[in-house]
């Protein structure tokens, strides 16, 4: 097994508005292997970005906090590090693609300026070493001709080679993490299928670790290795994708996995989960699922469910499994 | 109500509208302003290449002469002499030199803290954004000609007097506008990607936000360039600019007050210049603004 890239134990991130404490995080743990890609999955509002954003640092002060939790970084933990350390982390040791990367590049700049930017600013390297370097991210994200590219603006280009820029800036400095959020919702399915395989193709050839974080079970199968099940602020189950398809054990991800639309069933309206997710303000007393839930027991809607082991890395937080 | 045919119709007849007639009187308001500061600035320059006598130099004999177009007036002094026998020409281009030197500097000074204060107005937000917001509250309701007047008559006329006259509240108009597109370019997903990939603070106040911002205030420089000028000439004539014998504008302008019965033309060759140039300065700027941001209509 490689090294443990990443290791999230028990995060918790809350939001202090007027309304009271938002507990938008609430004891999170999950790990990411070297030249694995472990995916986050849930609902809009279940904590996602928000999670991603909290192992960055990068949570809009004052009112975002992580109150609680270690975020373990090959042996350093980054929740008490000061700013100016975790600066140096960002970009160099984690990076991150933003859910709209069409519009993450500055209007003003050149693309080679932008990649170059982060090259200079985390590596040490000569001037004349700058450009081979941005170069060969260029060909890492499989952009044709890199060396016309870096002259170009960002108003020149399209959508997907917008992608592929910010994907080369992300892996400038060959980072050991690579945080995707959402960075395939805004393509259409054939963009979409290019951009994993090339996701794919760059893992083989960095070993980077990827948190792909996404509302899309279709991407998951596709994309990761392991899969995190997200429903407000906590991860519900956590499994090797193959096996959370096969035997999903809380009712949210079967649920979840049968309102992807199927091209092998055919007549049969899509399923879809009633009702709504909880408020974060006020959260049910027991399972946070159990008001939506269609096998919920009274136990469910008293008492949290505990994470249980159900082998294989397999875990899974619901009474109805022993 | 309108119907569907004639809401299409609009846009089309008003591309096509234009007449070749009006194109043309469009492309004079910036042909016509910028060939005037271009002139300015060349004038200013190479003013004692181009100046026919020296502007303090006085002819006692020949006081008072009206221009070369005029009954009594000689070729030797094409604009006529003040009522003490200078070449009004040489002195309206030395003066244009003061003029034009006064209201650039204090646009400089101005533009730099405007910027400054708008940017980390807009970009920190919270505390330091309402503390240098009510700054600018503050400097925008002092009248500022008052403020500039009580300072000259203060530290005593000067160069330097009058610069910094005109530049201590006019930084506000900067720092106001700055900060609301600072504040736009705060949350987007560039800035964003800056600090995802470990860019400071300071360095996304300078190599992001800055570059997106210069548009802006390179309108708002322009549309100053008039009302500094104006505010120059108000000072010189009030008798607190620069002090005489160094000519300018506004001073000149008074020195022909009392003369203006007998030899207006002290007065309003000068008068005429100031005018120009202001209307220069903001046709000039409101064409840069219409090409390069429209949205910005409302300033």
């Amino acid at each position: 097994m490689s090294e443990i890239v990443l290791q999230v134990e028990n995060l918790h991130t809350s939001f202090f508005t007027r309304g009271g404490e938002v507990k938008a995080v609430d004891g999170v743990s999950f790990f990411v292997r070297e030249s694995e890609t472990f995916g986050i999955v849930g609902e809009s509002g279940c904590g996602k970005s928000v999670t991603a954003l909290s192992i960055m640092r990068l949570l809009q002060e004052p009112g975002g906090r992580i109150t609680g939790g270690k975020i373990i970084m090959e042996g350093t933990d980054l929740v008490p590090l000061s700013k100016k350390k975790m600066r140096a982390y960002r970009g160099r040791m984690i990076s991150m693609i933003l859910q709209d990367p069409m519009s993450s590049l500055n209007p003003v700049y050149t693309v080679g300026n932008q990649i170059g930017e982060s090259i200079r600013l985390h590596q040490a390297l000569p001037d004349n070493m700058v450009e081979p370097a941005i170069i060969e991210s260029l060909r890492l994200l499989k952009i044709p001709t890199p060396e016309t590219m870096l002259g170009n603006y960002p108003f020149q280009l399209s959508g997907g080679m917008r992608q592929r820029v910010v994907g080369a800036i992300a892996m400038s400095c060959r980072p050991r993490l690579l945080i995707a959020d959402e960075p395939t919702t805004a393509l259409d399915a054939t963009i979409q299928a290019q951009y994993i395989a090339l996701f794919e193709d760059i893992q083989k050839k960095t070993n980077v670790a990827i948190i792909f974080i996404t509302h899309d079970f279709g991407v998951v199968a596709k994309m990761c290795h392991r899969v995190g099940v997200m429903y407000a602020g906590k991860i519900v189950e956590t499994a090797p994708t193959r096996e959370i398809f096969k035997a999903p054990q809380h009712p949210y991800t079967s649920a979840l996995i049968n309102s992807v639309p199927r091209l092998d069933r055919k007549d049969e309206r899509l399923f879809s989960i009633e009702g709504q997710p909880p408020s974060l303000l006020n959260l049910p007393p027991g399972c946070r699922f159990a008001p939506r839930c269609t096998v919920a027991r009274d136990t469910c809607r008293q008492q949290e469910p505990p994470e249980v082991n159900v082998g294989n890395e397999h875990t899974v937080s619901c009474w109805r499994v022993k | 109500m309108t119907t569907l045919g004639e809401v299409r119709a609009k846009p089309a007849k008003r591309i096509s509208g234009l007449s070749r007639g009006a194109r043309i009187v469009r492309s004079l308001t910036f042909f016509v302003p910028m060939v005037i500061m271009l002139g300015l600035v060349f004038i200013t320059l190479f003013a004692p290449l181009i100046a026919p006598y020296d502007p303090i130099e006085q002819h006692m004999l020949e006081r008072r002469l009206p221009p070369s177009f005029f009954e009594g007036g000689t070729t030797k002094y094409i604009l006529g002499t003040d009522h003490l026998g200078r070449d009004i020409l040489s002195r309206m281009i030395y003066g244009g030199r003061v003029s034009l030197s006064v209201s650039l500097l204090a646009i400089m000074i101005t533009a730099g803290i405007g910027t400054v204060m708008g940017i980390a107005s807009g970009y920190i937000g919270g505390r330091t954004d309402g503390f240098l917001m009510r700054l600018t509250d503050i400097a925008m309701s002092f009248p500022g000609l008052l403020i500039a007047m009580l300072l000259s008559v203060g530290v005593g006329p000067g160069f330097w007097t009058v610069v910094f006259a005109l530049s201590i509240l006019g930084w506000a108009g900067y720092s106001r506008m700055i900060r609301g597109e600072a504040l736009r370019l705060r949350n987007s997903d560039f800035v964003m990607q800056a600090r995802v990939n470990g860019v400071s603070n300071i360095g996304i106040m300078f190599k992001h936000i800055f570059p997106n911002v210069v548009n802006t205030l390179i309108i708002i420089m322009t549309l100053q360039i008039g009302m500094m000028i104006l505010a120059e000439s108000a000072l010189s004539y009030l008798g607190i600019g620069i002090p005489a014998p160094t000519p300018s504008w506004g001073s000149m302008v008074s020195d022909g007050r009392n003369d203006l019965d007998r030899a207006w033309w002290i007065s309003t060759f000068p008068g005429i210049a100031i005018g120009l140039v202001v209307l220069s300065g903001n046709f000039l700027g409101d064409w840069i603004r219409d090409k390069t941001d429209p949205r910005l209509r409302r300033l």
